[in-house]
């Protein structure tokens, strides 16, 4: 039998995974995107984990809700990287300081 | 070890593996394909927790939509990989700490006695006429139906903003104005002119 404890490492392993991916692609925003993709992966699977084990649906429900947000994520920081490489024809992060932030 | 043991251990450790090579390898289209594996496996492991929904609902939004719209983007966009990789190792060890101390801090609580096999045994699955998608639907559809409403202006929302973003207006290309077509009256256009008839001719 696979206790719940196993699936939360996976999700403990994949969210640290993805948090180490964006310190070393510090460079390149479509791998942080990507990152970001894993981080939200790794919260959906401890949602469906305990859903699973305390029996309760709910977990799946918020699940859906966090797929929706992210694909929206997703869309508007493609358009976003888009827009930024016509005008800087670059994706590096630290050429964005146009902002002077 | 039964067979569903060997199937989540299989498939978590494709994930874990498909996931490190998401965020270490130089290339950003392989680094996509391999973000597609992870997302397959991690369907795969929802499907050993009797999450049917999801599972296909992962795989045809992420891998069929998601990451077909990240290798667009990565295809066209020139991205020059080796300035991109310019301090891949300075930060490397203050990576690994955070992930180290992240992982082993998470580590700490889910090894804990709360969720150990003892005290939250694995529940016994479900008769074969369950749906899951039918008890998903009439959860949503009920107690969810608003947070299922706000999801759908979200994603009107993400629609309008990336085609407002990304939508160019080139100069030479010609428009049709139609706000200057309907405010067009008949005496801007048109001009009546009163020729002078010939003169007759006597026969």
């Amino acid at each position: 039998m696979i206790p719940l404890s196993h699936y939360l490492i996976v999700g403990a392993l994949l969210f640290a995974i993805s948090v180490v991916g964006i310190f070393l692609n510090r460079k390149n925003l479509v791998i942080i995107l990507m990152a970001i993709e894993l981080l939200l992966l790794a919260a959906n699977m401890n949602f469906v984990a305990f859903s699973h084990y305390l029996g309760d649906l709910s977990g799946q429900v918020f699940v859906f809700f966090i797929l929706t947000v992210a694909a929206a994520e997703a869309a508007i920081g493609l358009a976003i990287l888009i827009v930024l490489f016509r005008t800087r024809r670059s994706i590096n992060v630290q050429d964005l300081d146009r902002l002077q932030g | 070890m039964t067979f569903l043991q060997f199937i989540f251990y299989l498939f978590a450790a494709i994930l874990i593996v498909s996931s490190l090579l998401v965020v270490t390898v130089r290339n950003p289209v392989r680094s996509a394909l391999f973000l597609v594996l992870a997302f397959f496996s991690a369907a795969c492991l929802w499907l050993t927790l009797e999450a049917e929904f999801l599972a296909i609902a992962l795989v045809l939004v992420y891998v069929g939509a998601v990451m077909v719209l990240f290798l667009f983007v990565i295809m066209m966009l020139d991205i020059d990989i080796a300035k991109m990789r310019a301090g891949f190792t300075n930060y490397l060890p203050l990576g690994l700490i955070v992930a180290v101390l992240m992982a082993g801090e998470l580590g700490l609580v889910m090894f804990s006695k709360e969720f150990s096999a003892e005290s939250l045994p694995r529940p016994a699955g479900q008769i074969a006429e369950y749906s899951n998608t039918k008890a998903l639907g009439s959860l949503v559809y009920t107690d969810y139906v608003f947070a299922f409403e706000l999801a759908a202006v979200i994603l009107l929302v993400a629609i309008v903003a990336a085609i407002a973003l990304t939508l160019r207006r080139r100069p030479v290309t010609r428009y049709q104005a139609p706000e200057q077509q309907v405010k067009v009256r008949k005496e801007d256009r048109v001009r009546l002119v009163t020729l002078p008839t010939r003169p007759e001719e006597d026969a």
